[in-house]
Parts: C-alpha cells; sequence; structure tokens
C-alpha cells in the first residue's frame, strides 16, 4: 500500500476499495461507503451488542469466508467483505423469518407502519412467506412505561436499543430485560416507571412500534407526514430536530444526528412541546384592555392595537421605554427589535435576559468553548445550574464524554444535582461561595488544582442558584480567568435564543455584531443613522425605574418576568406601576394576562430564520406549518411600530434581515445567506469573534447567614409551570407541585415533621409551603424549584441582595 | 465447625470406581474425604509446598508440559491458555467454573462434594503459576452439599493458613471467594458466568473482544477453568508432567471424568484413562457400564452431553479422543454420556433436549430465542402425531438459519450416509442455539424412519392465515 494512511485500512467490500479507520466497526465502514448492510440492533451512537444477527455478512480474513455479525467485527486490512453471497442472503432471509415468528403483525394499526425497520428489511430481504402456524407470545398490549411512553412487547423485537440508550446515554436504567428464552421481554422494575428526561428517544430507535410516545399515539400516519429540518429553541443548546405535520398541526418532533450538538438525541421536552404550539389556547387576535372596565380585555384588529402601542411609545419618550425578553425569538426578529429600539424608539433600555443570566459583556467576552471541546477537555469544570435540569443535552454530552473517560467532570455547587452520578468530584460550597471554594483549591495542593492549571480546562459557567445574585456567577468567571488563563467558557443560559438575543444587541450596552454601543461599526452607523451613546438599563434596572414611576412604557418581548424573573415583587410593582404594557406573546401568560395591549406572535414551528445556541452556533429554523389566526412575526410588528413612530427599519424579509445583519454585525461578517442555506449549515455555523470587553467589578463576599435562617438555593427544574410546557397536555401533568427541600436536622431543630406544612418567611413574603427532609442537602440550606405549578421561589427572591435567606416555623 | 457439615451424603454417591488409576478420584473412597484431617493425611497441600519452592513460571511450564486439557467441554489446553494474559496487566483472576448444567453431566459436583480441598490446592496452584491475585469460585445455585462442603473447606484452609495473606509463610498471597449460581445453563458460558459474577444478568458477552484471557472479570485479564481441570494439577504438580503424560495418549493424556446415564446396567460417574479408553470400554466392560440394562441393543448414545451430535453402536470402538471423535462427527464436550437402548423413542428423546435448550436461551440473540422454541413447538407436534412430512424439511430449515451450512453428524454405514466432521457454522452468540438444534439434526439424520412413522398418514399441512391482532 503505497498510499496508506496511519490509522487507516483498506477493506474491500463487494468488489471496491474502501478506506475505512482503523478499529471502526464494518457496518459503519460499509454505510460510509455506501453499502446498505441491514440491521436491527445495531446503532451508531451506542456500543454493539450483536444480538439481533440481522447484519451477519460474509467476511473473509485470509481463512476463507465466514458469516459474521459486521456490527461486531472491527475492519482490517485487507479484509474481504461480501454482503450480498448466498449465505448471507439466506442468514437475512432466516432472521427475519425468526424475527416475524413472533411478531403480531399489528401493522395496520401500528404508529411505526410505513416507516418500520422491520416491515421495510422483510420487504427488502425477508421470505416471501412465513411457515409459522403455532400460537404467537401474547402479552397485555400495550402497557404504559412512563408518562410519555406506552410498550407493546408482542411487537418488541428485543434488539436492546431502548434499554442500552437508558442504561448507557441516559444513565437512568430504569427498564431491562426480564425472563429468557422465548419469554424473554423489556419490563420496567416492578412499580418504577421509566421516568427519564429521555425516555422519548428510545422511541424514536426503536425499529419496531414496540415503543410509542402518548403525545403522538394514533396522530398521523407516516406517509400523511410532512417534514423538515429545523432546531430546538426550547433552550440554548440548539439540538437539530426533524419538525413534522399532518394537515397544517405540529404532530412529532424527531432528533436528527449532527456531531457537534446533539448526536441524534432530544430532551423529552423539547421533543414533546410541540402541543403548545398546536393548543387551543394560543392567542390569534391582538388584545386591549377594556377603557370601560379594567379586568377586561378586548379583541381588537392590528390597526388598532399597533397604534395604541405606537401611542404609548411617543408618550412614554426614549428614556421612559423599557423593552424586556427576546430570547424566544429568531437571530432576525431579534435584530429588527434591536434596530427599533435603538434607531427609532432612541432608548437602550433592553434586556433579552430577565435577571437570571450573566452581564452580555461578560458572555460577550470570555474566551468561547465548543460542546465538543468540553467533551474532551482533561477537565471540564461546571459552575452554573444543574445542567440535567436546564440544559438537558449538554449534560448528556457531557455524561457521555465522561463515562467514556474522555473527560473528567468536576462540579462546585451548593445543592446536588443531577450530573452528580458521573462527576469526578462533586465540591459542595455555600450559595454564593463557588469562588471562595475554587480559589481555596487551586491555592492548596489538591492534585485537581495540577490538572486545573495545567491541563486543558471548560468551564460551564451559569447561575447556580436564582436566589443568589449573578455576583457570585462573575466572581467565579473572573478567579477562573485570572488563574486560569488557558481556560475556555461554555455560559449555561437557558433561555432558547438568548444567545443570539444578545448577539443582536438584545442587552444594554451591546450592539449587534458583539461591539460595545461606544464602538458601533460603520456599516451600522451607516443603516441605522443613530445609535445611543449611553449604556441602558437591564432587566432590573428597567423593572425598579417602573416601579419608581420613572418608566412608563414597558414592552414584553415574549417575556413573563412575573413567572421568570427571580423577584416577583419588583416585577409585580413594575407591571402594575408602569402606565402601558405592552406584551407581545403566544399566550396569556401571568405577565401578558396584566398588559394593555398584546401582540399575538408566531410560536415554533411557524417561523423560519435562524437560532443561536449557547456556544455561539447559528443553525436554520424552518418553518412547517401556517400561523392560526393573524398572528405575525415580532420583526413585521418591529417594522409596523417603525412606520407608526415615524421611521422605517426597511426590513422586508428574514432573508434580507440576515443579509443585513451580516454587514452590520462584525462577529458575523462572512456568514452570509447562502452560507445559512447551504449544508454546512446543519450542524450549525460557528461564530466566536467579539470585540467586547469586560472589566470585572469587584464582588463582596456574601454576608454570613444568621443562626435562624436558612439560605435558600433555587433551581429550575425541566418539567415546571414554563409556558410551553403548561399549554403541552401530555407534559403539565409532569411538573410536580413545590416542596421545600431542607437538611432533617434542621427540620429537627426546629421541631417539623418532614411532610408537613410550614410557614415561610422571607423579607418579601411569606407562604405556607410543603417541607420535606433531604440529606443530601448542606444544613443551613433550604431547597425550592423555582417555578413549579402554583407556586415559584420568587416569591421570596429579592434580586437587589446577594443572597436570600428564608426562615421556616411551624403552623 | 461440624455444624457446618450440613446434609450427609451417605457414600460416594455416583462414583463407580474401576481398574483405571485414580489421579482425581483417589480419595473418593474415604467417608470423610471432604474434611482437611483427611486430605492433609493422604498427602493434601504438599503439591502447594512443592509449587511455592519453584519459580511461578517452571510451575506453569508443567503444567503445559502436562498438556492438561480443559474438561469444561472444549478441550483446551490450561497451559496454552494460563499463557494468554497480557503480560504486565493487573490484577488478573482465576474464575473456577463450577456450574455444571450441561445435560447429563454431573462429575464437577462430585469432585466439590468429596474433595472440595483438592480444588481449592489446584486453585492455588494456578493462581501461583499465573501471578493471579483472587478467585472466585462459582458454584452452581442448586448443589447446596457442594457449597456447604466447600465453605467449610475453604474456612479450615485460611485458618490453616493455605490461603490468604503469606500463604504457608511465603510471599505469595491470594482469597478465594466462594459464589452461588442462580440456575441458567447458560451462565456456565465463560463469559456469562463472568457476567453473572459481576452481578448482571447471564448473557454471553461477545468474541471479540472479550476473550477471558486479555478482557475479562471487571475488564481484567481472567483465567476461566473447570472444576475437573483444576483438580487435576495437585497431582500433576506432586507427580510431574512425565507421570501425567504416561497414562492415556501424547494429545490426550492423563485420565478423565464421564458421567454415564441412561439405558445402561450401572450408570454413574467413572475415571476412565484418556484417549485410549473406548465407549464400547466404558459401555460394555465389566468394571465399567456392564452393558446395557436387560440386555437390550445399544441403539444411540450422546457421547459428549446434551448438546453432542449423537452416535450409534457404529461409532463404539472409537476412544475418548477428540482428533478421532471430532472427524466422526461429534465431540466429547463435557463428559457425559448418556446411552438409549432399543425401546427409545429417538424423537421424544430428541424433544426432550431441545425443550432444554430452547428452555435455557438466555434470550440475547435472535436465532436461538426464536429459532429454539419454534423447533421445539415443531418437534413437539411430530412428538404427538400432529405433524407433518413437511415438518421435518421444515426442523432442518429453521435448524440452518442458527447453523448454516453442513451439520456434524455420524456415519450410518447401513444407509450409505458418511460422517460430516466438526465443527458447524453459527449465526448465535454463543452454542446454546446450536444445541437446541444439535439433537433434531442427529435424530433425524440417523433414525429419518422413526420420524415418517409418526407423520405418516397425516396431509401436509398448508399455511394459515394469520389473524391480525388489534
Ligand atoms: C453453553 C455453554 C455451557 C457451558 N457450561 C459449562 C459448565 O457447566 N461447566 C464448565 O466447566 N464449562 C462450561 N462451558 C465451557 C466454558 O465456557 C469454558 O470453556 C470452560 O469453563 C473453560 O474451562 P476449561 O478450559 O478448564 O475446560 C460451557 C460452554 C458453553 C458454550
Ligand atoms: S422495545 Fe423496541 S427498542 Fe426496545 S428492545 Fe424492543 S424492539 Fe428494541
Ligand atoms: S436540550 Fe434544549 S435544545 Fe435540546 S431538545 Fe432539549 S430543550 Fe431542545
Ligand atoms: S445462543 Fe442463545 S444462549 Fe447463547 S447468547 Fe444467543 S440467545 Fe443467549
Ligand atoms: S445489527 Fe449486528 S447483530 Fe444486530
Amino acid at each position: 500500500m503505497s498510499d496508506s494512511v496511519p490509522n487507516e485500512v483498506s477493506v474491500n467490500i463487494n468488489g471496491a476499495e474502501v478506506r475505512a479507520k482503523a478499529g471502526e466497526m464494518l457496518i459503519a465502514a460499509a454505510d460510509r461507503a455506501g453499502v446498505h448492510i441491514p440491521r436491527f440492533c445495531y446503532h451508531e451512537r451506542m456500543s454493539s451488542v450483536g444480538m439481533c444477527r440481522m447484519c451477519l455478512v460474509d467476511v473473509d480474513t485470509g481463512r476463507g469466508p465466514m458469516l459474521q455479525p459486521s456490527c461486531m467485527v472491527p475492519v482490517a486490512e485487507g479484509m474481504s467483505v461480501d454482503t450480498q453471497s448466498e449465505d448471507t442472503k439466506r442468514a437475512q432471509e432466516g432472521i427475519l423469518e425468526f424475527l416475524l415468528v413472533n411478531h403480531p403483525l399489528d401493522c395496520p394499526v401500528c404508529d411505526k407502519g410505513g416507516e418500520c425497520p422491520l416491515q421495510d428489511q422483510t420487504m427488502a430481504y425477508g421470505p416471501g412467506e412465513s411457515r409459522f402456524v403455532e400460537e404467537k407470545r401474547h402479552y397485555e398490549k400495550p402497557i404504559p412505561i412512563s408518562d410519555l411512553v406506552h410498550l407493546d412487547r408482542e411487537r418488541c423485537i428485543l434488539c436492546d436499543r431502548c434499554t442500552r440508550f437508558a442504561d448507557e446515554i441516559a444513565g437512568d436504567p430504569l427498564i431491562h430485560f426480564t425472563e429468557r428464552g422465548n419469554s424473554t421481554q423489556v419490563l420496567t422494575f416492578p412499580d418504577e416507571p421509566f421516568s427519564s428526561y429521555f425516555s422519548g428517544n428510545t422511541v424514536q430507535i426503536c425499529p419496531v412500534g414496540a415503543l410509542t410516545a402518548a403525545p403522538y399515539r394514533f396522530k398521523a400516519r407516516p406517509w400523511d407526514l410532512d417534514q423538515v429540518e429545523s432546531t430546538c429553541t426550547t433552550c440554548s443548546m440548539g439540538c437539530r430536530t426533524a419538525v413534522q405535520s399532518s394537515r397544517n398541526e405540529l404532530v412529532r418532533y424527531l432528533g436528527v444526528d449532527i456531531e457537534s450538538v446533539n448526536h441524534g438525541w432530544l430532551c423529552d421536552k423539547g421533543r414533546f412541546n410541540f402541543e403548545a404550539t398546536n393548543s387551543e389556547e394560543r392567542l390569534t387576535v391582538p388584545l386591549i384592555r377594556d377603557p370601560n372596565d379594567e379586568r377586561q380585555l378586548l379583541g381588537s384588529d392590528w390597526g388598532s392595537a399597533l397604534a395604541n402601542a405606537a401611542e404609548a411609545i411617543l408618550d412614554a419618550g426614549s428614556d421612559g421605554i423599557g423593552i424586556i425578553g427576546g430570547s424566544r425569538l429568531t437571530n432576525e426578529d431579534a435584530y429588527a427589535w434591536s434596530k427599533l429600539a435603538r434607531s427609532i424608539i432612541r432608548t437602550d433600555n433592553l434586556d433579552a435576559q430577565l435577571g437570571d443570566g450573566l452581564p452580555a459583556e461578560l458572555v460577550h467576552s470570555l474566551p468561547p468553548a465548543t460542546i465538543a471541546d468540553a467533551c474532551e477537555a482533561d477537565t471540564v469544570l461546571v459552575v452554573g445550574p444543574d445542567l440535567k435540569e436546564e440544559l438537558a443535552i449538554l449534560h448528556l454530552r457531557l455524561r457521555g464524554a465522561a463515562t467514556k473517560g474522555h473527560t473528567k467532570v468536576v462540579e462546585i455547587n451548593a445543592a446536588p444535582s443531577g450530573c452528580e452520578p458521573y462527576v469526578e468530584r462533586a465540591i459542595r460550597c455555600g450559595s454564593g461561595e463557588a469562588a471562595k471554594y475554587l480559589g481555596e483549591i487551586l491555592n492548596s495542593d489538591d492534585d485537581l488544582a495540577t490538572r486545573l492549571r495545567e491541563g486543558s480546562v471548560v468551564a460551564v459557567v451559569g447561575r447556580s442558584s436564582m436566589a443568589e445574585s449573578d455576583h457570585s456567577s462573575i466572581a467565579v468567571a473572573a478567579l477562573i480567568r485570572d488563574e486560569l488563563p488557558h481556560a475556555t467558557f461554555l455560559t449555561a443560559l437557558r433561555r432558547g435564543n438568548v444567545r443570539g438575543a444578545l448577539d443582536m444587541g438584545l442587552a444594554p450596552g451591546v450592539l449587534p455584531g458583539r461591539t460595545a454601543i461606544d464602538n458601533p461599526s460603520s456599516a451600522l452607523d451607516d443603516i441605522w443613522g443613530y445609535t445611543p451613546s449611553m449604556k441602558g438599563l437591564d432587566t432590573t434596572g428597567m423593572l425598579q425605574a417602573a416601579a419608581e414611576g420613572k418608566i412608563r412604557t414597558l414592552v414584553l418581548l415574549g417575556a413573563d418576568p412575573l413567572s421568570d424573573f427571580p423577584d416577583r415583587n419588583l416585577a409585580a410593582e413594575a407591571i402594575q406601576r408602569a402606565e402601558t404594557v405592552i406584551s407581545l406573546d403566544n399566550f396569556l401568560t401571568a405577565s401578558s394576562a396584566q398588559a394593555d395591549i398584546i401582540l399575538p406572535t408566531t410560536a415554533y414551528g411557524e417561523q423560519g430564520g435562524t437560532t443561536t445556541n449557547l456556544e455561539g452556533r447559528i443553525s436554520r429554523l424552518t418553518q412547517k406549518i401556517t400561523p392560526p389566526g393573524s398572528v405575525r412575526d415580532d420583526w413585521m410588528i418591529a417594522t409596523e411600530l417603525a412606520w407608526r413612530l415615524g421611521g422605517d427599519l426597511n426590513l422586508t424579509s428574514k432573508e434580507q434581515i440576515w443579509r443585513e445583519i451580516e454587514q452590520v454585525a462584525p462577529s458575523h461578517a462572512g456568514v452570509t445567506v447562502e452560507r445559512i442555506m447551504s449544508e454546512e449549515a446543519r450542524e450549525g455555523i460557528l461564530v466566536q469573534e467579539s470585540s467586547v470587553e469586560y472589566i470585572f467589578p469587584s464582588v463582596q463576599e456574601p454576608p454570613i447567614a444568621d443562626g435562624y435562617g436558612l439560605r435558600l438555593i433555587s433551581g429550575r427544574k425541566l418539567w415546571d409551570a414554563s409556558t410551553t410546557t403548561s399549554m403541552s397536555p401530555s407534559l403539565r401533568p409532569l411538573a410536580e407541585a413545590p416542596v421545600l427541600k431542607v437538611h432533617p436536622t434542621d427540620l429537627q431543630r426546629l421541631g417539623i415533621l418532614s411532610g408537613s406544612d410550614v410557614r415561610v418567611i422571607s423579607t418579601r413574603s411569606t407562604e405556607n409551603l410543603k417541607a420535606v427532609a433531604d440529606e443530601s442537602l448542606e444544613r443551613g440550606t433550604a431547597l425550592l424549584p423555582f417555578n413549579q405549578p402554583g407556586f415559584g421561589a420568587n416569591r421570596f427572591i429579592d434580586a437587589t441582595a446577594a443572597v436570600n435567606d428564608i426562615r421556616i416555623e411551624t403552623l | 465447625m461440624s455444624e457446618m457439615l450440613g446434609t450427609e451424603i451417605a457414600h460416594a454417591a455416583g462414583f463407580i470406581a474401576n481398574e483405571t488409576p485414580r489421579i482425581v478420584t483417589a480419595r473418593f473412597d474415604y467417608e470423610d474425604s471432604f474434611t482437611l484431617e483427611r486430605y492433609e493425611i493422604t498427602g493434601g497441600y504438599q503439591a502447594l509446598r512443592k509449587a511455592l519452592q519453584q519459580a511461578p513460571e517452571d510451575v506453569h511450564k508443567e503444567v503445559t508440559n502436562a498438556t492438561l486439557l480443559g474438561r469444561g467441554g472444549a478441550g483446551f489446553p490450561a497451559g496454552v491458555k494460563w499463557g494468554f494474559c497480557p503480560p504486565g496487566v493487573w490484577p488478573r483472576y482465576l474464575v473456577v467454573n463450577g456450574d455444571e448444567s450441561e445435560p447429563g453431566t454431573y462429575k464437577d459436583r462430585l469432585l466439590m462434594e468429596l474433595d472440595p480441598h483438592q480444588l481449592i490446592e489446584g486453585c492455588l496452584i494456578a493462581c501461583y503459576a499465573v501471578g493471579l491475585s483472587q478467585c472466585f469460585l462459582y458454584v452452581r445455585g442448586e448443589m447446596a452439599v457442594a457449597q456447604e462442603r466447600i465453605a467449610r473447606a475453604l474456612n479450615d484452609a485460611y485458618e490453616a493458613g493455605y490461603i490468604g495473606r503469606n500463604i504457608l509463610g511465603s510471599h505469595f498471597s491470594v482469597d478465594i471467594v466462594l459464589h452461588w449460581g442462580a440456575g441458567a445453563y447458560v451462565v456456565g458460558e465463560e463469559t456469562a458466568l463472568i457476567e453473572s459474577l459481576e452481578g448482571n444478568r447471564g448473557m454471553p458477552r461477545l468474541k471479540p473482544p472479550y476473550f477471558p484471557a486479555s478482557i475479562g472479570l471487571y475488564g481484567q485479564p481472567t483465567i476461566v477453568n473447570n472444576v475437573e481441570t483444576l483438580s487435576n494439577l495437585p497431582w500433576i504438580i506432586d507427580n510431574g508432567a512425565d507421570a501425567f503424560t504416561n497414562i492415556g495418549t501424547e494429545t490426550s493424556p492423563g485420565t478423565r471424568m464421564v458421567a454415564v446415564s441412561g439405558h445402561v446396567k450401572r450408570p454413574g460417574v467413572y475415571e476412565i484413562v484418556n484417549g485410549t479408553t473406548t465407549f464400547r470400554d466404558l459401555l460394555y466392560g465389566q468394571d465399567m457400564c456392564g452393558g446395557i440394562r436387560d440386555d437390550n441393543q445399544l441403539k444411540a448414545f450422546v457421547p459428549g452431553g446434551g448438546s453432542a451430535p449423537w452416535f450409534t453402536p457404529d461409532q463404539l470402538d472409537l476412544p475418548f479422543e477428540a482428533s478421532q471423535v471430532g472427524p466422526q462427527g461429534s465431540m466429547l464436550g463435557s463428559g457425559a454420556i448418556m446411552v438409549m437402548d432399543e425401546t427409545t423413542d429417538i424423537p421424544a428423546a430428541a424433544l426432550t433436549l431441545t425443550k432444554f435448550y430452547a428452555h435455557e436461551s438466555c434470550g440475547k440473540c435472535v436465532p436461538c430465542r426464536e429459532g429454539g422454541t419454534w423447533l421445539e413447538q415443531i418437534l413437539r407436534r411430530v412428538v404427538d402425531g400432529r405433524g407433518s412430512r413437511r415438518d421435518l424439511d421444515l426442523l432442518i430449515e429453521v435448524g440452518e438459519t442458527i447453523c448454516p451450512g453442513d451439520f456434524p453428524h455420524a456415519a450410518v454405514p447401513s444407509k450409505g450416509i458418511e460422517a460430516k466432521p466438526f465443527p458447524y457454522k453459527m449465526t448465535t452468540i454463543c452454542f446454546v442455539g446450536p444445541s437446541a438444534f444439535a439433537p433434531i439434526h442427529s435424530a433425524l439424520t440417523l433414525f429419518r424412519e422413526e420420524f415418517e412413522a409418526k407423520v405418516a398418514g397425516n396431509d401436509d399441512r398448508v399455511l394459515i392465515e394469520v389473524p391480525v391482532n388489534v
């Protein structure tokens, strides 16, 4: 072999020479060479088990052809493979006949019918008829194995894909083979449902219709489905999806395998919340508050609603306006609003984050990492939210890398997280004190210090708790920048397109293209004509100003501060006091229900454009269905408002908007529409440049809790009271009622029985809640999820405090 | 410790002595053969002392020179297997396969019940020779007496300083752990046994990459040896490899234990000379089985455990020598001989065996899980007189999906059938799948007329419509 490349071997598949990676399985090499070998159990993202025997092919390694399972045989130099030999064909026919022996042939009523690998392979490789005349296996069918997934054991071909996924990928080994021989079956353990955040993936990878998803069962037949590729915007991970609809209704999302992000997996929240788009509760026409009855909202037309909105904006003047939200928007919509705010309304009071993130300048200035960087780093340092709850697929990727030994995850957190099963070390710190703990480790002779200083480090930094201010995260970032200058960062911001919104300048002090407000590009200056010179207010500042009467008109860009801002009291005061609240939303939320003008907008699946994930990776969204009623895209509302304010945004379509972004946003220069439309964009186009600098403020250590108080820790759960979950009938029941978790010793000290209701007192509010003992917590802390049905921790939190303490009493 | 003695068994149940040299059964005649006292006064643990005087490599070499063939079924030389441990990788383990459950096989049980110290001493010698730091003794779940006696023997041997730290004052330390199986035949397969030891469902691993010698228990190099294989070691070290190879033939030296069941006058476990004793010697010898019961005609016999293809009287003169039995279409396997006389209903006998393997399928791979049960269903209707001529072909065709190509079988000169040699091809992961087919294939090939008689007069079956389940 004159042209031999290291780590490459040459194998002969059906007479053609194929280059393969040394050590890769024959079936994968054949796939890349375009030779399809039928399979049921093999899955490229999981370990091979060689169980179904469908992939047997004739392999000759010099000792004559032998039937070998191609999913188990690594390629070897000089190997000669025949995937169409007589023996192979006979084996394939035989295996299919065996699989059909006990298969119920429910095809006409089976969800999988029409897209079923068993059907397809039977047609392609199977025998013409069955010789099986005995009674087939019978089981009760189907049985729910979780709230979302049903199992039909008669259809199951025992390929081990779902069970392997649960164990190997999700780390939730809650389904397993039981019994043996002919009675082998997949089952959950008694009384333990398959409640995994990732259960929907098993439905997607099941090669038959044995696993079905409650939200899709009997909704459509595959041949009625229309499909486009898109990107999930439920969180900022940006998983690649296939969006499927039938008769202009979204019916299913599937994960699409891209190397850089999700490897084909989706979390159940992202997978099943299409139900919200279809919801009957969607807003379909503009609403305005009844001038005669404050408690009423009246249906309106766009003309009047927009006229009212424009009037309120004009009335308030540049300084009297605050624009909150925008991370639900596509990049193009965000850009239109950024341009409207700055060049026409002439305000810099705008913020896509709701006091729950990090300063935009910080996000833009940290040396960036990719997810892949994290998965290969010597150490991933997680100082932020519980990734399993907030960025579920990032958790899955890190788990995969850690369990395969590609990286070591170290977490510093005040409360236990879902990542603990695979972290190398979980360092428990006081709330708000992560930087202090990290500093101590770095200055000790701990091996970890050496590894962090000498090895590669990716820091995943975000807000560990909504009950502490962003100062603790800023302190951590500052310390890492100082002490570990080689470290790169993933900012664990959660909301859908928050990164894209920041990139488009939906944050005070930063302009589109990751530039500071005092440093606009000349193209931006030309095209916008005007940019404010002073940095405006962030969400906390805007809400404070509104509560003090200084901001008179609040615009909520798909934002629900009453549910999502850490300090509900402040949000409520602001909304109360503001003269006009304009809300652009899909639903009546706690906040939009209080608004004076409500403009209904398109939802996921109804919009095209682009979105940007937490790495800064831009990928395409595809419109799949036409929106209900007269709802409009957010950018269109911006252009209409511009006209009514006497200006013109000169924006005519998402594509044209992107062309303008590419021109004015320095970080996005070169990311042309053509590239966005190309195949390259499937993996996403990574943008990492930035000219923003951040001057770290000096940060005070949080005060010590007094002897009576418990330090409140509050993070989000995957299943919470967020709008899309609440509006998805299948998901809503999964969000549990909130309970306050406290260390048993603390409960004992206060004479409180675990499970009883207690009075919870903070400087903000006094409420009754159930308290339960949890030994995994540190003494002196109390854990309360941020936003569960009926109750949010935001009632207790003072957004201006570094940390928040509560007291509890028996009723 | 007499309270640990538990259930007494009256005598060397099942073992029948003969004129053969007694290597592994030498102590079986003593009532207290399983005690440390008896073991010590009959020369026990001397081999260990002797081994500890030598370099481990020399002990290993002695065993290699003895050509001690594995007695678990595959007949692979123990000394060669030990050499497959990748150098420099630690820890490495010894796993003793005491899960004996091949139909007809009950020799390891006697070795464990009647001479547990001999097995323990064998384990210690192996550990010393290969540098194994821990030994796991996996005993079949149903063998309560064996478990009790091994447990007692381990305790006594620990107390006497034969096991544990600094054995007999040397630098050699090893621990032996007793583990009880949970009752699945397939766990006798070495990789399934390792899975089971690790606490998982007992299903075979795929080879490659999981050859236990390189990736075994907990991913470490692991030697898996059968109880009888290891029980030979004290004798070999005591008497030397030459003494061992002087018995039997060059390729199959020493003795081996065989378990005979079925229609002979004296079924039981025998120690026979390897390589030279023939099936005729065993079944008809006056010091052995003493002929067929009631002086009936021999019809067929299974020469090497339930999964072996069958022989007929035509093969009686073959010796216990793999290189001769293989070309004649069967294997010596686990040393179990099942004898069927002229009164045997051959299809029914095949069904008994097939049913066992179908039931014991672990369910991991499709051909065994689905094919095994299907074979059983077809054969059952044939045996019950509900089958058709077409079913006889179907049995072979279904079997060919499990084992494509020629399946080994014996010659039947009277019918002009020539032998097909070992081995066979298979689409399954382990040998359980093919084992469900082996009895059917043998029975149909050697005694087709008995099957035809069962289906005579029945119409060929037509395909029936399978109603759709809703
Ligand atoms: C289905 C199956 C069952 C087996 N059962 C046993 C058994 O019960 N006892 C045993 O020692 N070996 C059994 N073996 C063989 C073992 O896999 C392994 O080869 C043996 O324990 C190695 O020991 P040896 O080399 O000392 O013979 C079985 C193999 C197969 C495929
Ligand atoms: S339920 Fe589906 S994925 Fe799971 S083992 Fe059965 S066929 Fe495979
Ligand atoms: S992790 Fe985030 S982006 Fe991925 S599927 Fe879930 S919600 Fe969507
Ligand atoms: S051949 Fe049978 S016992 Fe062996 S792995 Fe396959 S299913 Fe399990
Ligand atoms: S795909 Fe290879 S055995 Fe199933």
